[in-house]
This record gives C-alpha cells, structure tokens and sequence, in this order.
C-alpha cells in the first residue's frame, strides 16, 4: 500500500471509519487460522506439544486445532529427525496437504539432521526434499522459540501480495503444490535431494553454484 | 538370590553336557572381568539348551543380542631365529638374528548374547558365536527357538550386520528397507555419497584431509 494510502486509512480510523484491503483481510484471516498437523517426530515434539498445552498456549495464535488429517491441515511442523525411512512419508503428508501449505523446520534435525547428521539412516534436512518457509535452530527448542517462529510464519502470510510477480506460490498455476516422493534405493534415499525445492532455498549455498 | 560359578565351571559343565561342544573362554581385561564363554557353531543351540535347562544354571532369559564386527588384523611379533652368516672372515658362523614373524588373522562376525535367569535370580552370562568370516551373509545357528526374545534383536544383527541366522522363523530387515543392500553399523561400511553441501570430499574426515 503506498504511503499516502496508509495515512489515509488511519486518519479515517482516528474519525471511526474503518478501511482495508482485500488482501489485507484475507491475509489477516488465513494467518490467524493456521491449522497445523498432529505430527510429531522425536524430543522436538514433545516441546511442540507443550507448546500447545495451558502454560504457552498456542491457541492464543489461532493454531490450537491440531488437525488428524493433512488434508485439513495448513501448516506441517517437522519436529524431530527425519530418518531415511521416514523421509517419502513426510514428503507424502506434505503433498496431500492443501494449498496454500507451509512447513516448519522445527530443530537441529529437521533443518540439517543435527548431532546424526553423518549416520546412515538420517535424512540431512527436511528442506531437501520440502521447501520450509521457517527453520528453528536448537535441540530441541524452548516452547518461546516455536511461538516465535509461529509469529514469523504469521509475520510471512501476513505479507504475502494476492497478485502480481511475488505472489505466492499456491496463487500462481504454473507452481507446484506436489513435490516427487523419494524412492527406497540400494544404498540410500534417491533421488538424495530435489534439486528444484533445495537449491532454490534462501541461503543455500548452492543457489550461488547453480 | 543364587551366585553364578565361574565361567571356567560353566564352560566344563557344557562339554560334559553337551557332548562334541567346543567351548573356549574369552576373557575380558577390563576391571568388569566380565569373562565370556565362545560356543562353536555346530553345538551352540544345544549348548544354549543346555544352559537354558541346566537345573543350576537355568538361564531362561536372554537380554540382549548383539553383533561385532571384528576386521582382518595382522599381528607381528619379533622372534629369534639361528642363522647360518658367511663371517667377514669368509667362514660359515651361527648367528642368532631378529625378525619380525607376521601373522594374519582372518576377520569375523561375532553375535553375543547376554544370559540371565529370572529363576534364580543370577546373571549375567555372556556366550559368543562368531561367524567363518566376514563374507556378505556368514552364518550362525539361531538362538531364537532357545529364547523367544532374541527374535528381533536377531533381526537387528542381521540388518546391520549381515550375520544370517539359521532356523531363525522370520529374518528380514528390521531397521533399514527390504532392498537397502549394505550393513550399515559393518567397520568397512561407507555411506552413500549424498550430501550436495558437503564441505569435505565423500569418505574423508576433515583429519584426513589435513
């Protein structure tokens, strides 16, 4: 919204006329209406629980309805290590999620596979398979750190534009909202990565080498 | 609560037991003194019977079943051998001179069981079966018609070490997929080479490296 715009809209207020966008409503709708998929992992999950119980409360952001079903579900919170095995089943679950979807990298694991990184059953980041739209770091973190990234998940919706170039992907028909499942192979996961979600993440290093 | 006799004991009563039962000691060096009783392949089930029944002994639990990974090694030994050494005088004279004898020994796999009796109220004992050697698929005798427990932690040796457990009722993998093809927790295993933002080259450790 341009400058000008924005000042208008809050002088109209100050006189009791409230104005917004429809972009604005929609987002502000859909961000406090994440309904995240009863998914856990590993010990990441167990603070992801106690996230959503009294003493944090979850539900103070909308997201207390944990949803049994993916296909109910909008947001997908990884919370523990992915082992090799477990990889296609989450990759399964992402894929039969509605659009628009996000996922939560949530830990030392999910984000890079974390203290089991060089043994051989561990997946090295959900994010090589599934684009994450937020990463939380520790092992495991605090309750805080997941409502944090909750907020910034929020803080994402929330500045997502309806229209034009940067839209998001779920608006745009060209994208996709399925990505291939990896197979079992001989020696391990293959393919070991999906070159068009991985590559493409902000901050990977191998955005610069292609 | 009854005392267990020594793993001497044990080892005599098997072989007038069990008739045609080799049994050697393997001590154990470590302030545990844990000593462990080697059964050979050909008479391991009936000795496992033998303890399992054994009146004294009665050893009707097993609580853990494990795999070991013993390489090839060679050990060299420096020894004292007379020789005939033309003198500087041109003379033929008997000397004594060092040299260093090499011996190989060929590498196994190793399936160790830790008995305990609920009976009497004793344990552990800690009997050993190793396999010819450390060909893809070697193997042992089964336990598991013995002591119904080993049954899973059997299938774990034989997923992540490739020991074959004859008259096992149900081995397949229990850890990693039907056609993953390597022994993952075998000394020589290398994992596959997946890693798309690995700093180091695949199969060597920074240490290495350098």
């Amino acid at each position: 919204m341009a400058d000008g715009l924005k000042e208008l809209k809050i002088e109209l207020s100050k006189n009791g006329i409230f104005t917004t966008t429809l972009e604005e409503l929609y987002n502000w709708g859909r961000k406090n209406s994440v309904w995240p998929l009863t998914f856990g992992l590993a010990c990441c999950a167990i603070e992801m629980i106690a996230t959503t119980m009294a003493r944090y409360d979850l539900a103070r952001f909308g997201a207390e309805v944990f949803r049994p079903s993916p296909r109910q579900a909008d947001l997908i919170i990884v919370s523990g290590t992915v082992t090799k095995k477990m990889a296609p089943q989450v990759v399964r679950l992402y894929n039969q999620m509605p659009e628009p979807k996000y996922v939560i990298a949530m830990g030392a694991c999910a984000i890079s596979g974390g203290p089991f990184r060089d043994g051989y059953n561990v997946l090295k980041g959900i994010d090589r398979y599934i684009p994450v739209d937020v990463h939380i770091p520790g092992c495991p973190p605090r309750p805080e750190a997941l409502i944090h990234a909750f907020m910034t998940l929020q803080k994402k919706i929330d500045e997502q534009a309806l229209t034009g170039p940067d839209r998001p992907r779920h608006l745009q028909a060209g994208q996709p909202s399925e990505y291939p499942v990896p197979a079992f192979g001989e020696h391990g996961l293959e393919p070991a990565d999906n070159r068009d979600v991985f590559a493409a993440a902000e901050g990977n290093p191998l955005k610069v080498l292609q | 609560m009854s005392t267990l006799p020594p793993v001497e004991d044990i080892k005599a009563q098997i072989e007038a037991g069990v008739p045609g039962a080799v049994v050697t000691v393997v001590q154990n060096g470590s302030p545990s003194a844990q000593h462990s009783l080697l059964l050979g392949r050909e008479h391991a089930r009936d000795a496992a019977l033998f303890l399992r029944d054994h009146a004294e002994l009665r050893l009707d639990f097993c609580s853990l079943v494990t795999g070991v990974d013993w390489l090839d090694t060679e050990t060299s030994e420096k020894v004292k051998v007379k020789k005939v050494v033309e003198g500087p005088d041109g003379t033929q004279q008997e000397t004594e001179v060092e040299e260093t004898r090499k011996t190989k020994i060929p590498g196994y796999l190793e399936a160790v069981y830790h008995l305990f009796s609920m009976e009497k109220k004793h344990g552990p004992v800690v009997i050993r079966v190793r396999t010819a050697n450390r060909a893809d698929y070697a193997h042992v005798p089964s336990l598991t018609p013995v002591w119904r427990s080993c049954e899973f932690q059997e299938r774990e040796a034989f997923d992540l070490y490739g020991i074959v457990f004859d008259g096992h009722p149900d081995l397949r993998r229990i850890l990693m997929w039907d056609g993953f093809a390597d022994f993952p927790m075998r000394k020589d295993y290398v994992p596959p080479d997946d890693d798309a933002l690995a700093t180091v080259p695949h199969g060597k450790s920074p240490e290495v490296q350098a």
